[in-house]
């Protein structure tokens, strides 16, 4: 296994600045997004409960569909950022991270 | 509730955790440097360490105390999930990578890489220290709350269990080990909460579960009737001249709402309820006498199984199915929750009264609830005061779920993993994987706990109990499994806490504080003492807090991570202005001013010192929602008024 061997353990790579702000952009932004549905949620719960109540979607209420929504958008946002995050690596030893478990 | 021990269940048990500490003894022959126990030497890959910060986040609390709190109250303890998950955002989004680019060992070595200043390393060691043996409290109540109904002994036996084998892996091993218990267990605990999960759709609702081929005791409930009036109690509840029925609204029972049934030598008592139609009710409860010599009595009896003895009736169950069928059959993810939402479930509510002659009552009694009420939010007493006017009540929620969103980032066990992988391309990944899972899991706890709730397997004293005792009504096996795994979960999860503190103590304060030179062996060594002195503490604490939720002291811990650390941590990667003193003031001002807003809420006056909740100087329990912006204003205005003369010293 590859966690086995004990490498060095201070950052290999140096990203380039502008890696590194268009990902920090890139976070914050996502961030924000899913700032919203929780502190929608958050509000909706504090501020008026009884409309978590309200039946939705298969017998299911408010309450339950806007919790597993954020659960799910919790994920997919993460995916996302994996996803759109770029990777310039100038250093070659980073590929040893990359051996699958 | 006395819990009778099984040996197969033990046998399991005692299995899973020698492979542990088997696992573990194996792996520490491995890392003999100081990198290697505290960092796993920087070389995790980014699948382990992902499964493996599920392994630490899903503690004991996110195990026992969400289950739990869901099992007892329904939906509030859901909101903990969704709350514990959402603050994973701000790690991955906000906080994850620049702390990979900047730090070393520890969440210090972050903040002061670009000030080298020693007063930094003091304030984030000792609030690394204070968040870490504040998380470690619930960690232990939970390891007690398993060891109880697994092999019969008493809580600070399992406490005292759970202390002794964490100090040794600690001891032994460091954070290599740890990350791959880390692994095996949030592997695990993933796995078999989904076949738990499953087994309760299977099973699907009954309105008389039956645990051990007995049916659950069925307590009465009598009524309605129109009016509250002894005489018509008296006739319903069918009583002969020779009993005697009193209604108490006298001293400490008064407004209570009970009335005190004495037949046959026996007493009990009932509680009046009214509904909105003005109509009243009268239910039978369970109870706990604590005379002012120390003996017990459970409903007038000496706790036991022999003759002459008696015990709490386990609880939990559905009142009025859909349809008024009596069972169910096996039901599909959305059909369970939609028939629990048009059922009715008895719930419980407890009521404990001093009186004059030093003795003790808590009176445990049935709350019918309807399945709406049970799926929103409102029903915890501690979340009770959004469905009310009082605006304090509200602040005191959005308090608790801002703490939680900004908590997560800021746990000192959970900075320290994202030093265990190679590069922040693989801090990332594993923090994708880590959401992932923990997600996942979290989704299932909201099957798990309403499973608990209506398994009819219930103990009414502790809610703690709620996810082991549900698996032990579907099979000893399964509660046997469940049970290892959530002690491995409490062993990983403070070893984690502990080797985060002990690092604290060798990096921060010994080594760069008070700049005592130490070669590596010291320094591990030194590391070694530390994680023994942390782990006699938690010990203590884990036994003094025996009898809280162990989700709301999570709660608590969360908050003081945030007041303390999140401040520093996010002005220091996106304020150029940020001076050294500003974040070592923020740091000391979060901490000390969210650990004193908890000592002085009503929640501490009640639960830890017994005195008068109304008398607390604090408005509201939480302290997120003052102390947390309190970190910010503060860590603005001192580094403002210490910005150095000339510009280019802070960048």
């Amino acid at each position: 296994m590859a966690g086995f061997d004990h490498g060095p353990n201070e950052p290999d790579e140096q990203e380039s600045l502008e890696t590194i702000s268009r990902n920090t952009r890139l976070g914050l932004i996502l961030f924000l997004v899913y700032l919203v549905l929780y502190g929608g949620f958050v509000f909706l719960n504090t501020f008026s409960p009884a409309q978590m109540e309200v039946v939705v979607f298969a017998g299911l209420n408010l309450a339950i569909v806007y919790g597993f929504t954020l659960i799910i958008a919790a994920f997919l946002l993460a995916m996302i950022y994996g996803w759109m995050c770029r990777n310039e690596i100038t250093s070659p030893t980073a590929k040893n991270g990359e051996a699958k478990p | 509730m006395i819990y009778e021990p099984s040996f197969m269940a033990v046998l399991i048990f005692g299995a899973i955790v020698a492979v542990t500490l088997g696992l573990s003894f194996w792996l520490g022959a491995k890392a003999k440097s100081a990198k290697g126990y505290f960092a796993a030497g920087g070389g995790i890959h980014w699948f382990v360490n992902g499964v493996a910060f599920a392994g630490d986040y899903l503690s004991a609390a996110s195990f026992l105390g969400i289950c739990g709190m869901i099992a007892f109250y329904g939906y509030d303890g859901f909101l903990y999930s969704i709350g514990y998950l959402a603050g994973w955002i701000v790690a991955l989004f906000v906080i994850a990578e620049p702390l990979k680019r900047m730090g070393r060992f520890t969440f210090a070595d972050a903040l002061d890489s670009k000030f080298q200043s020693r007063g930094i390393k003091l304030a984030a060691a000792i609030s690394t220290l204070a968040v870490s043996i504040f998380y470690l409290i619930p960690q232990m109540v939970g390891a007690g709350a398993l060891i109880t109904p697994l092999l019969g002994f008493p809580h600070y036996v399992g406490v005292l269990m759970v202390g002794t084998i964490v100090i040794l892996i600690v001891v032994t091993a460091g954070m290599v080990s740890t990350t791959y218990v880390q692994f095996l267990k949030g592997s695990l605990l993933v796995i078999f909460s989904t076949i738990l999960t499953i087994l309760i759709l299977q099973r699907g609702l009954s309105t008389e579960p039956v645990n051990d081929g007995k049916t659950t005791h069925q307590f009465q409930i009598l009524g309605p009737v129109a009016a509250n009036d002894l005489q018509q109690w008296r006739s319903e509840l069918k009583l002969t001249d020779q009993d005697k029925l009193t209604s108490l609204d006298q001293g400490p029972w008064a407004k209570k709402g009970f009335l005190q049934l004495t037949r046959d030598g026996k007493t009990s008592y009932w509680k009046i309820s009214e509904n909105q139609d003005q109509q009243y009710f009268l239910s039978e409860t369970q109870y706990k006498l604590v005379t002012s010599q120390g003996a017990v009595l459970i409903n007038g009896l000496p706790q036991g199984t022999g003759e002459g003895e008696t015990d709490f009736y386990p609880v939990g169950r559905i009142s009025k199915l859909p349809g008024n069928k009596t069972e169910t059959g096996p039901l599909g993810l959305t059909s369970f929750l939609s028939t629990i939402r048009e059922s009715e479930i008895i719930l419980w509510g407890s009521d404990s009264v001093k009186e004059d002659d030093g003795s003790t009552v808590t009176i445990y009694y049935p709350k019918p609830t309807s399945g709406e009420k049970v799926l929103s939010p409102g029903n915890h007493p501690k979340f009770a005061g959004i469905r009310g006017d009082k605006f304090s009540e509200k602040l005191n929620f959005l308090s608790l779920m801002l703490a939680l969103f900004c908590g997560t980032a800021s746990l000192p066990h959970i900075l320290i993993r994202y030093y265990t992988v190679k590069d922040q391309a693989s801090a990332r990944k594993s923090t994708i994987v880590g959401i992932g899972s923990i997600g996942y899991f979290y989704i299932l706890t909201l099957f798990m706990g309403l499973g608990a709730m209506t398994s009819g397997a219930m103990d009414v004293t502790n809610s703690n109990m709620a996810a082991p005792l549900l698996a032990k009504s579907i099979g000893d096996w399964l509660f046997a499994v469940i049970s290892a795994i959530a002690f491995t979960t409490v062993l990983g999860t403070v070893s984690g806490l502990i080797i985060a503190s002990s690092g604290a103590v060798v990096h921060d304060l010994m080594s760069s504080f008070l700049k005592i030179e130490m070669n590596d062996f010291a320094k591990v060594r030194i590391a070694k003492i530390a994680s023994v002195v942390v782990g006699v503490i938690a010990i203590i604490l884990g036994i003094l807090f025996e009898k809280f939720n162990v989700n709301y002291l999570v709660g608590w811990a969360f908050s003081v991570a945030a007041s303390a650390n999140l401040p520093a941590l996010v002005m220091l990667l996106f304020w150029p202005k940020t001076t050294k003193q500003g974040i070592t003031v923020a740091i000391f001002t979060g901490m000390i001013s969210s650990l004193g807003w908890i000592l002085l809420s009503a929640d501490s006056y009640k639960g830890i010192y017994g005195w008068k909740a109304e008398d607390a100087i604090v408005p509201f329990s939480q302290p997120g929602l003052v102390t947390i912006p309190l970190g910010f204003i503060v860590l603005i205005v001192v580094s403002l008024l210490t910005q150095p003369k000339s510009e280019d010293s802070v960048n």
